[in-house]
This record gives structure tokens, sequence and C-alpha cells, in this order.
């Protein structure tokens, strides 16, 4: 089941990369909550983009929510750390905190090795 | 919103204070919370440390309209409101009506994976949402170490936490922060104690199978504050600290005077009873009558319209109204009519505080005029010494700022433990003490009772003996004895010789009345004889002068008789004429 999240996360998209295009696999959702333009924020931002292009690409949706514009979403993916990765698709939920700086600890904690490796 | 401050204009202003609106703890506090500051509640499980942040919420919200944010860790909104729904708080109400805001933090570790550097900013940002969503002014975090079983890095997670109080007190919101008691040290991570303005402890003592709740105010920075363990209850109410009375000694008095229900112990008090609204203590050995004492009080109360509440802690009601009967108190006519109450259970059923709040309960409930306690040396049997005693004065204060008269009575033996336990445990605090004693004579023993003391009145100092007889207690006059007052059958003894010693007295007296109306009569006698004799002398003299008269008045008829038969010379009338 995939779940949805709520319809104003789609409003606050400050960066959707959306490749709509048919594949076997789901689609990878992700969100990345951060907390306005701060090193860590910035950091996380650019080596998730990285990552996401290279593993990834094509097979996968990303937000970003900066909770200082909207804090009302922080209560919905139990978010306390920030920056805090969400995997919402495939399940099972997974969070990944920090700047991402470890790719090989992002990925095993997104479980997409396995992904890319079929 | 409650200010405690500017009691004074021309003082300092003093630390401004939340009030938390739970019983007895803004007395210990002087006022409540530091206002805008964190407080720290901690305690070990089942101390109710969750209870009491959300107590203050939800009196914040009700009693000083300030809105209030709870933010859990480890129960979410539902259970949470389930869990207090059964002390009444209504927390989907309050949350309807924008008052109160419930967010459930749920911190999963096999979720997390960390990478790099985090901050814990989520959740200042969301608190600081929640504070903004309804203007809150309290805020209560619901145990703040869970996120330490969330979060690896212990270093981030303790400089976030020293953040957060230092946000917390920049926002001005007044934060109670509940953690759970670590080893030898007030929490687990030893650091919420450091940055909290101030520190309540709470713990769950079991002393002989007993369970009593304890509160310590272990630090408040910037104000005085109790010291003292203060023992505290969870009751239907809420929590309740004890004391829930004034900690001061300020209570109105009356001048009313209230009658111990036996006329003649009246009359040993210089204004024939007690003080209503204060304290009598009844001490004495087993079997002197204490209860039956008590029992006459009661009844007195009762006949006079007034309301008593008696706690019977050895004897169940109807022992109680049975054997109160066979001595002709009747209190089963006044339980009918529901001016008496009897509540009667062990001592030990229940932990001292918990009598106490009963006891709090049931005199709001059923308003009396006065209490009975039969007897408080029972309690004893659950708790050791102190803490009887300052349950007891707490009672006793609380009964006095009530204005109800309270009767206890208490169990002495002739050993050293107990009786210093009524000696210096509660004479003090008691008005007025009777001691009750057996008077043991030769092959007898007797009941004697005294007044040790009765403030604000003078009193007999004179050792009664008193006799329960079956038209209830009589205290029988005093007998003097060559050695002092005497008892039993000494007085008996002593009444009869009296009784013949008065007698002879009697006798006497009526002999000397004889003697003296004989007297009377001889000298009555001897009067009548003087006054014939009076008379025949007077007769005798009366007789003489009559005859005196008889011959004067002869000689005169005679002589003129001689005179008109020898009629004078014609002018003899001239010169009779002026003879004249």
């Amino acid at each position: 089941m995939q779940e949805l999240p709520p319809a104003s996360a789609f409003i606050t998209l400050s960066m959707a990369e959306d490749f709509n295009e048919p594949l076997d696999e789901e689609t990878w959702e992700l969100r990345l909550y951060v907390a306005g333009q701060t090193p860590k924020s910035v950091t996380a931002v650019a080596n998730l983009r990285k990552y996401c292009e290279q593993h990834l690409k094509g097979r996968y949706k990303l937000e970003v929510i900066d909770l200082q514009e909207n804090p009302q979403l922080a209560e919905g993916d139990q978010i306390l750390a920030i920056p805090t990765l969400v995997r919402k698709v495939p399940e099972p939920i997974r969070k990944i905190i920090g700047d991402l700086s470890n790719e090989e600890k992002v990925l095993v904690g997104l479980d997409v090795r396995s992904l890319t490796n079929k | 919103m409650q200010e405690n401050t500017l009691s004074k204009p021309a003082a300092l202003p003093q630390l401004p204070k939340s009030p938390t609106g739970i019983e007895g703890l803004d007395e210990i506090t002087e006022g409540g919370l530091p206002k805008g500051r964190p407080t720290l509640i901690c305690g070990s499980a089942g101390c109710g440390k969750t209870l009491m942040g959300i107590e203050f919420l939800v009196r914040g919200i009700q009693e000083y309209d300030e809105p209030g944010v709870l933010m859990a860790f480890e129960e979410t909104g539902e259970e949470l409101a389930a869990n207090v729904a059964s002390l009444g708080f209504d927390l989907k109400d309050l949350q309807e009506r924008k008052m109160l805001r419930v967010d459930h933090v749920h911190v999963d570790r096999s979720e997390i994976e960390e990478t790099g550097e985090y901050d814990l900013e989520g959740l200042f940002i969301r608190l600081g949402y929640a504070i903004d969503a309804i203007g809150a002014k309290r805020v209560v975090l619901d145990t703040i170490e869970s996120l330490f079983s969330g979060f690896p890095n212990q270093a981030v997670l303790r400089s976030e936490i020293r953040r957060l109080f230092r946000w917390l007190k920049d926002r001005g919101v007044t934060t109670v922060i509940t953690a759970e008691r670590g080893d030898g040290t007030l929490t687990r991570q030893g650091l919420e104690e450091y940055v909290s303005d101030c520190v309540i402890l709470l713990d769950n003592r079991v002393i002989d199978q007993i369970t009593t709740r304890r509160l310590r105010i272990v630090k408040y920075r910037g104000s005085t504050h109790g010291t003292n363990e203060y023992p505290y209850l969870i009751t239907e109410d809420g929590i309740s600290v004890l004391p829930v009375t004034s900690l001061r000694l300020e209570h109105q008095v009356s001048n009313n005077i209230v009658s111990s229900g036996i006329p003649a112990l009246d009359e040993m008090f210089g204004r024939r009873g007690f003080y209503q609204g204060s304290s009598v203590l009844i001490t004495g050995t087993a079997g002197t009558a204490k209860t039956t004492l008590a029992s006459a009080f009661a009844e007195k109360i009762c006949q006079t319209g007034q309301r008593c509440l008696f706690f019977a802690f050895e004897e169940s009601p109807q022992q109680l109204i049975r054997n109160m009967s066979s001595v002709s108190i009747d209190l089963e006519k006044h339980v009918r009519e529901n001016r008496l109450r009897i509540e009667a259970s062990r001592p030990t059923l229940n932990g001292l505080e918990q009598h106490l709040v009963t006891l709090h309960r049931l005199v709001k409930e059923f308003k009396p005029d006065a209490v009975v306690i039969d007897p408080i040396t029972n309690l004893i049997t659950v708790g050791n010494l102190s803490e009887v005693r300052s349950m007891l004065t707490r009672l006793i204060d609380f009964l006095k700022v009530s204005g109800i008269t309270a009767f206890f009575t208490a169990l002495v033996n002739g050993g050293v433990g107990r009786a210093e336990m009524t000696e210096e445990g509660v004479s003090s605090l008691v008005d007025t003490w009777i001691s009750v004693r057996d008077l043991e004579g030769i092959g007898e023993r007797n009941r004697g009772l005294s007044i040790l003391k009765s403030r604000g009145m003078a009193h007999s100092n004179q050792v009664r003996e008193f006799i329960v007889t079956d038209h209830g207690i009589e205290l029988l006059d005093v007998v003097l004895g060559p050695t002092g007052i005497v008892t039993g059958a000494g007085r008996l003894t002593q009444q009869l010789e009296e009784r013949a010693q008065a007698l002879a007295a009697q006798q006497e007296a009526e002999r000397r009345d004889r003697e003296l109306e004989r007297r009377r009569r001889m000298l009555e006698a001897n009067i009548a004889n003087l006054r014939t004799e009076f008379e025949s002398v007077e007769e005798e003299l009366r007789q003489i002068s009559t005859h005196e008269q008889t011959r004067h008045e002869a000689l005169v008829s005679g002589k003129q008789r001689i005179t008109s038969a020898n009629p004078p010379a014609p002018k003899a009338p001239d010169s009779g004429e002026t003879g004249k």
C-alpha cells in the first residue's frame, strides 16, 4: 500500500523531480526535511541529489520540505532531528538523520544497493 | 493570569510564579512553579510524574486560563486522555477548545539511521509551532529521556537538550519536564536537574508493606520553598500534596463552648466544657472507658442538633452501638437521623495519608461539627512515630481551620514507648488533655479522671473517680480521706464513717436543742411565778389605795353633810365667795 503524503506537502514542494517513466519497480518517494539554509541542510540536499542521480535515476520523487516555512509538517512524519531523510515508498518507512555525508550508510539505510544490483 | 508579585509595591519584585493549581503544591512552593522557566519533575516508575504534568496543564487551563502544550514521548494522545479521564480531565474537550495541544513524539531507533551531523531543530520547530498555534503559556515534556533511546549520538543530544531548556526560557513558557530517576542521580542522564530552575523529586516508598508517596523540592532558583518531604496522594481529584491546609497557625477561634456530654465533667472546666473547634485528647490505659467517654461526647453533640463524625478504628459500628446502648448512650437514633456517622475501618487498611485523605473527604462531605477518632494510637501500627505525629498535626490543623471540635482517644500503657508518643507526640498539639487511669487499691481497680491541661480556661486539679453505670458515666463527688482522695471500697468505708460521724453530731445537736428547750421552759415557768407574785403584790397595793380613797371620800361627804346641817352666816357666802 502506498501511503499518500498530506496534500499540503505537494504545495510546499520546493523541488520535485518527477520522472514519470513507467517502470517495473515502484517509484521511490523520498522526503528530506530541513530547517532553513543551514550548512547541514545544504550539504544534505546536495548529497541526496547526488546519490539519487547515481543510483535511482528516473525512479524517484524527491521533496525537500523546509520546516521553518511549514512547521506543521513536522508532526506527520515524526521529525525531531534536522536534517531527516524519510523513505516513504517502498515500505517500510525508513529514516536517515544527519547531513548524509557517508554515502555507504545512506545507501544501506535506504536499502538502495540491493535494488541497483538487480 | 495570576501574579504573585506586587503584594507590596515598595518591595523588590519577587520571582514571578505560575500557580499549579495542584492541591498543596502551591503552598510548598510558595506560589507555584517559576514562571517562564523550566521545572523538572523526576521520580521512579509509578510516582505520578506524567499525571502531575497533565494536572499542571489542565489546572492551568481551567483555573488560570493559560493554554498548554503537552509533548508526549511515551504515550499517545489517546492513551493519555484515557488515563486521566478517571480524574475528570477531559483532554479531548480541551483540545477542541484550542486550550490544549497534545503532540505525540514517536522515536523508534530501528527506523533511524544516522549519517553525519544533525541537530534537533525539528523538535524545536514542532514545539514552537504547537506553542504558537494556541498561544500556550505552559508546556509539559513527558519524558524527555526517550530521546536518548532514540538517538545514538549522546553528545549531540546533551547539547541539544541544554539548548532546548535555554530556548524554552527564551520563549517565556512555564515548562514542566518529567524524567526518570537515575541510579544515584536525580535523572538518568544527570543533565536535566542542572539546567532546570526548579526540581521536584517524587518518591514512592514502601515501609512495612504500606506505600507512601512523597514529594520534595530539591531546588528552586530564586525562591524559598518548603524543604521537607511531603506526602502526596493520587486521589480521584488528582494529586493532593499534604499539607493540604495552611502551614501557618492562623485559624479563627471560637468562644463558644461545647459540652463534654457528662455534666460533672463539664463542671471541672472553668467554662463548663470545651471550646468549640479545640482539640481534646483522652489518654488512658486499657479498659478505662475512653470509648464510652468519646461516645458520650458524640451523643451530646448530636443531641444539640449538631453533626458528629466518629472514626472507630477498633469496633464496627454495630458493635459500638450495642456496647454503648448498655450504658444508655443511644447512638443508633442519631445514626438514623443522619446526625452521627460512624466510619469504622482497620488502620492497616490504608496508609496514613490515605486515612487523612478519607477524613478530609468525609469532613467535606458530611460537614460535621465534631470529629471523634477512637483511638489515634492504633494508627501507629501503620506508621512510625514521626509520621503519625506529622499526620496528626496536619489533621488537627485541618480541623481547627474548619472550626471542628476534635475528640481523640489514645491508649497508653505502662511501657515507655507509647506513653512517650502520647506525651511528646500529641499532647503539645491538643488544647485539652484529660487522663483516665486505673487507681489500683487494695483488691480492686477504680477509674480516676483528671484534667492535665486545658488551654484558655481554668480547670479542676482534682482526680475524680468515675463509674460507668446503666445510666451512663457518673463522676462521683470527691471523697477526701486522711491520705488524700479515696476511691472504691475505701471511699465507701470513708463514706460510712462519715455518715456515722454525721449521725452522732446530729444527735448531739438534737440533745442540745432539747436542753435548750427545757431551759427555756424553766425560765418561762419562773417568769410566770414572778408575774403571779407581782400580781398579788399589785393587787394588795391597789386595794390599799382603794380603801384610802373610800375613806377620803367618806370624810368629804361627811363634812358636806355637816356644813349643810349648819348653814353659815348670811355674809358667809360672800366671804365664802371672796374666799375662793
